[in-house]
């Protein structure tokens, strides 16, 4: 019964990846763009255009958070109740970034004082570093294995999650970030500001590169134990794609840029997965005591309502995200925004 | 109905309650301490995150219904209107959203033995939701936001009425989760996995606890975006500030509130008489009924000894409960003292009791407030058609002060609503000592409870003085035709 890929289980787990890229790539920029704020803006005016190039999508960006969640609780209740019971704390530092952020991003421009914006731009800036930092982190340990019990619980500490492995996927997941985030600006401003995102890009690709391929060779050494070659093959693919930032950044390609930087997010997360799977959460104590997608997962008939409900909302949810982005192609400049053509 | 739960309920109990006891680690108190910090913790962010849901539901309707009047009419005076309230609304609605995140993951964090047990049928309505509801809303709120320029009038207005009905789609998905708590239906307990699962999806979402719970809230957020704009229309009007924009708004808030407290009103009593069939105790919690009575009166003020079962003083209206929940002068109401003695036996010893004060409190209070609300509509109307509502400086002084009454009644009605199920979590199925995370222990939970409580108080702070700062502030001048600029970001 548990043979092959043809089963609820194993859609549910290529849709929740699916799910955890979606959000990388999307809120990955936006989390760049927080990040390069404080670098970026060098005046109220840049900062302004920074802020309202991500404004009309991030939300829309985080609801994939939101989702990717609420598919774990419903799809795999077992690896909800294990992941954020046991990842608590960095959990909460997410959480808790998250709603900084969120409300900076709103109220950031309803104040007078000069300060007032000051401290919200603050809170942009570290509402997105760290949970830039702490995705990779916690990915990485779902892959590496964190201890959990018999039972399915989790019985190590915070502490446990800050191992070498992990912290250098939060590096290589806050360096991705920042880069996309830095090529999506040069796509969404001009002049002076788009230069300066440029430089800023230019600047992160080979550090971003190293991080990546450091960390999908150490994935690649614990892992490659088990004989697939569809991880190495979007390793591989994800690493090019990094590695050609630099170059396609110079050669003013910016359209380009943004894809490879997009097409990293997708592969480094995707080598995560494939090489997670049948798993969902590793288990360091033993390998008996692994969370899989057949001992998390709902019944038969909780994953058939769901895909049906996901056939028919997904590319719904596709189409008119798509359509927004299209809306909001045009690049921002500092004319549109001292003219108030653009709600600031 | 109480009776088709009988069989499945005494299965759960027995199988997934007591036939699971090698889960939880013997932590002896601290173990305890910890579930009460959790329970705390999720009342605060609970409440916190529904001081803004209702506001937001009711403030994007007002918004949605102006902006379609400037799109019919043409009349500038709608459009201020429209910028005016939609600008408040976003401030509103920036602080559900983030408190939302919170609810979707304290499940897993804080209650991790109650997610194993129910994600199978209580993740399903909380991913749909996700999937068909917050994502419209999130994604048509940053196209009405910065689409003033760049979409037609149509599209500019069709994207406020999809976030419109976002928000109506979010509460309803997030209704049915709570719903299945209160009336489990639809699921059986798995004898193998000792877990709760779905069989049938449909009867979660015809549930007859939902179908009651939905109309309930939706009005609620209906009438408190209705005293919103009244009592901040009444502000401007008494300082005689565009009274062109707050005579109409008035108008609008007087309207909706009428039949929104009506609906609200009636939409309880059916509640009421509903929760006296599927949850008698929290019914017989909520009147300090302590025995089965016929013809039971409505008490009105009563001081209850907990530990005796029994009133020590009680101000009553003769045979008003009975009339009210059984429609019968002399039907009977189940009381706490019977109904604990009935629990014993169908789910074994222990206390199934409520806490009393705070479930007899709280149905006083929203009652109360929910009440006045319809006082203070019908005065508010009478005014509008006499034309005296800006003469009536009395009202519009008081009017801004009953912006506090929905608030009162959404959270006491909520905190009845769920403090009046305890001991359980799912109604007849879990018990909530057993619901919470085994693993996470007092300092953990002690480190998130004061973190959301401090972050939460932060922003609560900022929201209200951005609030009352935009709330007195000009409604946004507009050059015609629909040039906007005016929605700072």
């Amino acid at each position: 019964m548990h043979e092959g890929y043809l089963n609820l289980q194993t859609l549910w787990f290529a849709l929740i990846m699916a799910l955890w890229i979606g959000y990388f790539f999307l809120e990955g920029f936006d989390f760049g763009v927080g990040i390069l704020l404080p670098f970026l803006g060098r005046d109220g005016v840049d900062r302004r255009i920074l802020v309202n190039a991500i404004g009309p999508v991030w939300d829309g960006n985080e609801v994939w958070l939101i989702v990717a969640g609420g598919a774990t609780f419903a799809a795999f209740p077992d690896w909800y109740a294990t992941l954020f019971s046991g990842f608590y704390l960095a959990l909460f530092l997410i959480l808790a970034a998250l709603i900084f952020r969120g409300v900076a991003f709103e109220f950031r421009g309803k104040g007078k004082h000069p300060e007032w914006k000051r401290w919200w731009d603050r809170a942009i800036f570290w509402g997105s570093a760290v949970p830039a930092l702490l995705w990779g982190v916690a990915f990485a340990n779902i892959l590496r294995g964190v201890p959990i019990d018999a039972n399915h619980e989790w019985t190590g500490s915070f502490l446990d999650l800050l191992n070498p492995y992990a912290l250098l996927a939060g590096a290589t997941s806050f360096l991705l970030f920042t880069l996309h985030g830095g090529v999506f600006l040069t796509l969404k401003t001009d002049g002076e500001l788009r230069d300066r995102a440029r430089r800023a890009a230019e600047l992160l690709a080979w550090p971003t590169t190293a991080a990546v391929l450091g960390f999908l060779v150490w994935t690649f050494v614990d892992q490659h134990g088990n004989g697939r070659v569809a991880p190495v093959v979007v390793s591989i693919l994800a690493l090019a794609a990094v590695a050609g930032v630099v170059w396609l950044s110079r050669a003013r390609r910016d359209g380009w840029a943004f894809l490879a930087t997009g097409l990293a997010i997708v592969g480094v997360t995707a080598t995560i997965f494939l090489d997670l799977y049948p798993r969902v959460m590793v288990s360091s104590t033993r390998a008996a005591n692994d969370l899989t997608i057949w001992n998390a997962s709902s019944a038969h008939y909780t994953l058939t309502v769901m895909t049906i409900v996901a056939l028919v909302f997904a590319p719904l949810v596709l189409a008119y995200q798509g359509w927004t982005y299209w809306i909001f192609r045009k690049r921002i400049s500092r004319t549109d925004v001292e003219a108030g053509a653009n709600p600031a | 109905m109480p009776q088709d739960l009988g069989i499945i309920t005494r299965r759960a109990a027995a199988s997934s309650l007591s036939g699971l006891p090698s889960r939880r680690r013997d932590t002896g108190g601290l173990a305890t301490d910890a579930l009460h910090l959790a329970r705390w913790q999720f009342a605060i962010t609970t409440v916190f995150h529904f001081f803004f849901v209702p506001l937001s539901i009711g403030l994007v309707f007002f918004t949605a219904v102006m902006e379609t009047l400037w799109h019919r009419t043409k009349d500038l005076t709608y459009l201020r209107m429209t910028k005016f309230w939609g600008r408040l609304f976003l401030i509103n609605f920036a602080l559900g959203i983030v408190t939302g995140l919170v609810q979707e993951f304290q499940f897993g964090m804080n209650w991790s033995a109650y997610s194993r047990f129910v994600g199978d049928v209580f993740g399903a309505p909380l991913a749909i939701e996700g999937l068909a509801a917050f994502f419209l809303e999130s994604t048509f709120i940053g196209l009405w936001v910065f689409g003033w320029n760049r979409l037609s009038e149509r599209v500019h207005l069709a994207c406020i009425w999809i976030v419109t009905i976002g928000t109506g789609l979010s509460a309803f998905f997030i209704l049915a989760a709570n719903s299945w708590m209160q009336h489990p239906v639809g699921y059986r307990v798995n004898p193998e996995t000792g877990r709760a699962e779905l069989h049938d999806f449909g009867a979660l979402l015809t549930n007859s606890t939902l179908w009651t719970h939905f109309p309930h809230t939706i009005l609620a957020a209906l009438v408190t975006g209705g005293m919103f704009v009244i009592g901040v229309s009444a502000w401007h009007l008494l300082r005689g500030h565009e009274t062109e924009v707050f005579r109409r708004s008035a108008a609008m808030g007087l309207v909706v509130s009428l039949f929104a407290t009506v609906g609200v009103v009636v939409s309880g009593h059916i509640q009421g008489q509903q929760m006296t069939k599927q949850q008698p105790m929290k019914m017989a919690a909520a009147e300090a009924l302590w025995n089965t009575t016929q013809g039971a009166g409505l008490s009105l003020f009563a001081i209850s000894d907990v530990g005796q079962g029994r009133n020590v003083f009680n101000i009553q209206l003769p045979h008003l409960l009975s009339v009210m929940s059984t429609n019968s002068w002399n039907g009977t109401v189940e009381g706490i003292n019977n109904l604990q003695r009935q629990y014993e036996r169908t789910y074994g010893p222990g206390s199934y009791v409520p806490d009393v004060g705070a479930t007899y409190w709280t149905f006083r209070v929203m009652v109360g407030a929910g009440f006045l609300m319809v006082f203070i509509t019908l005065i508010g109307l009478w005014l509008f058609r006499r034309r005296e509502l800006e003469s009536a400086k009395w009202f519009l002084w008081f009017a801004p002060f009953a912006i506090a009454l929905p608030y009162i009644a959404n959270s006491t009605g909520w905190i009845l609503t769920e403090v009046g199920r305890q001991p359980w979590v799912v109604y007849g199925v879990m018990l909530t000592r057993d619901a919470s995370s085994p693993t996470v222990g007092f300092g953990l939970v002690l480190t998130t409870l004061v973190g959301f409580t401090v972050i939460y108080g932060a922003l609560a702070v900022i929201d209200a003085y951005l609030l009352v700062r935009y709330a007195r502030s000009e409604p946004p001048t507009v050059e015609a035709p629909a040039a906007g600029p005016t929605l700072v970001y």
